[in-house]
């Protein structure tokens, strides 16, 4: 399927790739065309469409995903370089159909979304966000949430509900090293 | 009927879907065969356009159909003008794709459907046009220049409409008055930017004879009205749905938007579904925008700030069309008064095409731009007569009992303006003292001793609500006693599934959880007009009420008989039906209306049981009686308000300026606010939060800026600067209740007013701040560039 160089001709591209990734605990192995986005690859071929994107530049923050642990913009990345990586989406935060993640449950709690679309977006980043600041102070979480847009809430109910998520983390946490 | 869920912090049942990921956006719809569209757009703010050449992108393999003005038959039709009126006398509408000369920059050329987007874009440059630039009207100095250029070649000066409103005796006053003042301020463009940006999807169905189309609209029954007008189908055989929406502003409602018509048609054409969806960098090119406006005001006062007359004569920037005729420079004409008694006012405006994108109304809609220019009056009173602002301020107050207050001006409904009620006084009172504004001089005094620029700011508005025709709504019990609600209004965040169920769960005594809902979808219910002005919760939330209280009667009539008691004797509680006496003896809601449909035949443990009870036995005479009026609990209502309601408020915030970087940072916000009865204060709140947010945007950093030709220069989330979470401070809202008397729930609008009072307040502190400098601001927005420009100008004066 690649269409390697041949000797003396000029370069050549491959327009599709095999790609292998697990997403939200789950193996997927598609040919995509390489110049496909990481975003439209969840969207439009695993229909895992919590996902949003807002802006295709990278600045909204809208289509973050967790990347390996870590929270990158999905519009940024192609879909083959997460090839045999392993991703996490707002779809695959809570445990069950039925329960919400203690981040998702803060973020209804206080309010923290209005039209919704940036919500998976602000979770996923507050997701990797708390893993590295257990107990954050506001300054942190303003400063840990500037790279994400919100156009309807104003912010304050989402810096109220990542305090709060936070506190929800730790003490489960505490009750975990308990047990 | 008690109220325990009017007026309670009820948590949204919007939430654990959307929070899940499990909302469903237009691009979130995905139909077997479906085709994706790209739109070709004008590089050009004006050109000619000689020939274009679409063959190439015609033969690309996977290109299914590439449209442009030509191919489009009898739909070359412009837009209808939404909103006539007399004083629009010029006005001009879009075609669904540019025939001959294009406008704007961004104006739609050609529309593409392929396989997929990627190869859609790819034919979007197979398009060979040849264009011939035409002179451009950038700005509106310019389309008001002698001898300007003009945006269409057959309106005169670029000269839309012209209208004078005038109350008393404004010229008069000026001349014998004590003082008078002339000040020219500025207000330029900035954007809603909704996260989600505008889509459509669009199936045709051969065998039901019907066309689907999934919109992230404002108002999708007049689409689905228009559309079926285009394409000579019967109305009820279109269906539009607006899924859930990712914000709106205002931006998403436009009859219409090319692709609104472009995407149904491809449909049609293909026999399969096609999807267009917006990038945002289509979006900052051919989105609708707001807030051009250029206003000199004359206005005279007495020695005790006592207003006596403003003769504002303003200039409103429409862009290259008026599809929603002359709305908001109407609305920024009556909101000017503001909540003073003013009796001598002369407003004149000319609205003037520019060719740049077209302007609609965008969250406050010409009212940040009248509370601007009445607020820097009001502070400015204060400075000359060396008076406290807030005390002018209260002495102009209309007081509550002059109310119902005729302001003399005819609204943008065509109705008078009358202001229904309202308490000015107390919501500055408890701004005064959440802000700490009596301590607050000491506190700036000694800031300034260390060399800390500290300012107060404030700015009161009233804003017009809840505007008519009408809405309507219907609401049924089914058998398993949930009751399911639906209306014509959208929702794009603003908790309508929840706060719609509160004013339901009431009437019907049952618990909001079990109040289900349907917003937007032409095919749930017929007749409406859609959310925007501030209006949902008002017009379409009072046809709920009067459609559940309905089928509260009819519930009782249903149980009266099935218990031989007077319908007066019947309550309703709990998701139980009973008489007062005996609520032991209780029907459930679902078994009341299982019992109101007279069949033999009924299925369900609700249904098992119904038979089971002692109850009444047949009436004599006809199964359904007449005064029933039908089968089912279940009855439709609608609602049309007299005129608007008008709400207020008043925003206060300290700020601290860095007279070296431009620099403004806010130190506190409070903003009180008045919408009357308040169904959901979280939600209010949170409406209050985000307009102040967009208001902050508006005020100092979301500017969009052309060039000389009519290129937008700052096409992007990087350059465009949308506030993030560190530009905006906490916010203490307060709330003052005013009860409105237009309607049955006593509410005002509540959706825009966070928005409206912003950029006033922040020229006022501002001003507070800098007075060292003798800075008086007269521009929105600014930005910190501008704030040191402005400071080096007035230092070297």
């Amino acid at each position: 399927m690649y269409a390697f160089d041949e000797p003396g001709s000029p370069p050549q591209f491959c327009e599709e790739y095999d790609l292998t990734v697990t997403v939200n605990g789950c193996l997927y192995q598609r040919r995509v065309p390489v110049r496909m986005l990481l975003s439209d690859f969840l969207r439009h071929e695993l229909h895992l469409t919590g996902t949003h994107v807002g802006c295709e530049h990278g600045v909204c923050g809208c289509c973050t995903v967790l990347l390996n642990g870590e929270a990158v913009r999905s519009c940024l990345l192609l879909a083959v370089q997460a090839d045999n990586m392993a991703l996490t989406t707002i779809e695959g935060l809570a445990g069950s159909a039925e329960e919400l993640h203690p981040i998702q449950r803060a973020f209804q709690e206080k309010h923290a979304l209005q039209c919704g679309f940036c919500t998976p977006g602000f979770i996923m980043s507050v997701h990797a966000f708390l893993h590295e600041h257990p107990d954050p102070d506001e300054r942190q979480i303003r400063q840990g949430l500037a790279g994400n847009l919100c156009r309807c809430t104003g912010y304050q109910n989402i810096v109220e509900a990542v305090k709060l998520a936070a506190q929800y983390l730790r003490s489960s946490q505490s009750q975990r090293e308990e047990a | 009927m008690a109220t325990r869920w009017f007026g309670a912090p009820v948590q949204r049942s919007e939430d654990p879907r959307l929070l899940r990921g499990r909302g469903t956006y237009v691009d979130d719809i995905d139909l077997p065969e479906m085709l994706h569209a790209a739109v070709l757009r004008s590089p050009y703010a004006h050109a000619r356009i000689k020939r274009i050449d679409a063959a190439a992108a015609r033969a690309l393999p996977g290109v299914h159909l590439v449209l442009t003005a030509e191919d489009l038959g009898e739909l070359l039709e412009p837009s209808p003008l939404l909103v006539p009126h007399p004083a629009l006398t010029q006005p001009r509408t879009q075609l669904p794709l540019a025939r001959d000369e294009v406008h704007y920059a961004g104006a739609a050329v050609a529309f593409v459907v392929a396989e997929d987007r990627y190869l859609a874009e790819d034919a979007l440059e197979l398009i060979d046009v040849d264009y011939e630039p035409l002179p451009v009207v950038a700005s509106l100095e310019q389309a008001a220049a002698e001898g300007a250029p003009l945006v269409h070649a057959d309106v005169p000066g670029n000269v839309a409409a012209h209208l004078v409103q005038r109350v008393g005796d404004p010229e008069g006053v000026i001349a014998s008055a004590p003082h008078v003042l002339r000040e020219r301020f500025v207000m330029e463009r900035g954007s809603a930017m909704p996260m989600e940006g505008r889509g459509v999807v669009a199936r045709w169905d051969p065998h039901e004879g019907m066309l689907t189309c999934w919109i992230s609209t404002q108002g999708p029954i007049p689409i689905r009205n228009g559309l079926a007008a285009m394409f000579r189908l019967p109305e009820h055989k279109v269906r539009v749905v607006a899924p859930d929406v990712g914000g709106g502003f205002g931006t998403k409602i436009m009859m219409f938007y090319p692709e609104e018509i472009l995407t149904p048609l491809a449909a049609l054409r293909l026999g399969r579904p096609v999807k267009w969806i917006e990038d945002r960098a289509e979006h900052f090119l051919a989105a609708n925008q707001e807030r051009g406006q250029i206003h000199d005001v004359e206005y005279a006062f007495d020695d005790q700030g006592i207003l006596l007359a403003v003769r504002d004569v303003f200039l409103h920037d429409t862009g290259a069309y008026t599809p929603y005729g002359i709305i908001v420079p109407i609305i920024t004409a009556c909101t000017l008064p503001g909540p003073y008694r003013l009796r001598h006012y002369y407003s004149e405006f000319k609205v003037l095409y520019t060719n740049k994108v077209p302007v609609s109304p965008y969250r406050g809609a010409g009212r940040p731009h009248a509370v601007f220019v009445m607020e820097r009056i009001m502070d400015r009173i204060a400075t000359e007569l060396g008076l406290d602002p807030l005390e002018v301020r209260s002495r102009n107050f209309i007081r509550p009992e002059e109310f119902p207050w005729d302001v003399g001006l005819v609204y943008q409904d065509g109705g008078p303006t009358i202001y229904d009620s309202g308490n000015y006084q107390a919501g500055l009172e408890r701004l005064k003292e959440a802000l700490g504004y009596e301590q607050f001089r000491e506190e700036q005094r000694r800031a300034r001793e260390r060399g800390r620029y500290l300012g107060i700011g404030v700015a009161c508005y009233v804003e017009g609500t809840g505007i008519g025709p009408y809405e309507g709504a219907q609401v049924r019990v089914e058998s398993d006693g949930r009751v399911y609600v639906s209306t014509g209004v959208t929702t794009q965040g603003q908790a309508h599934q929840t706060t719609f169920a509160q004013i339901v769960a009431d009437q019907l005594g049952v618990d909001p959880r079990d109040v289900l809902v349907t917003t937007g979808d032409s095919q749930a219910f017929y007749w409406g007009v859609g959310t925007f002005a501030s209006r949902a919760a008002t017009v379409a939330g009072s046809a709920i009420h009067l459609a559940a209280v309905k089928v509260r009667e009819k519930a009782k009539q249903v149980a009266a008989d099935l218990f031989e008691a007077s319908p007066e004797d019947i309550e309703l509680a709990d998701g139980k039906v009973f008489v007062r006496d005996a609520p032991q003896r209780a029907l459930t809601l679902g078994q009341v209306a299982i019992a109101s449909n007279p069949l033999r035949y009924s299925y369900g443990e609700n249904a098992r049981k119904l038979m089971q009870m002692q109850l009444a036995g047949p009436r004599p005479g006809p199964a359904l009686p007449e005064e029933r009026g039908g089968p089912g609990l279940e009855a439709t209502a609608f609602y049309s308000p007299p005129r608007g309601t008008f709400a207020s408020g008043v925003h206060g915030a300290i700020v601290e300026v860095d007279p070296r970087t431009g620099m403004v940072t806010f130190l506190k916000y409070v903003a009180v606010h008045d919408c009357g009865r308040v169904i959901n204060p979280l939600v209010v709140e949170g409406q209050v939060h985000g307009g102040v947010a967009q208001g902050i945007g508006g005020a100092f950093y979301e500017r969009l800026v052309f060039n000389e030709e009519g290129q937008l220069l700052n096409g992007s989330f990087m350059d465009y600067l949308l506030p993030t979470v560190e530009e905006i401070p906490p916010l203490q809202v307060e709330h003052v209740e005013t009860p409105s008397p237009l309607n049955p729930l006593g509410v005002k609008g509540a959706g825009e007013a966070g928005t409206i009072p912003v950029a006033a307040l922040f020229a006022s502190a501002l001003d507070d701040a800098l007075a060292p400098f003798g800075l008086r601001i007269r521009e929105m927005p600014l930005d910190p560039c501008r704030l040191k420009q402005l400071l080096k100008e007035y230092q070297n004066t």
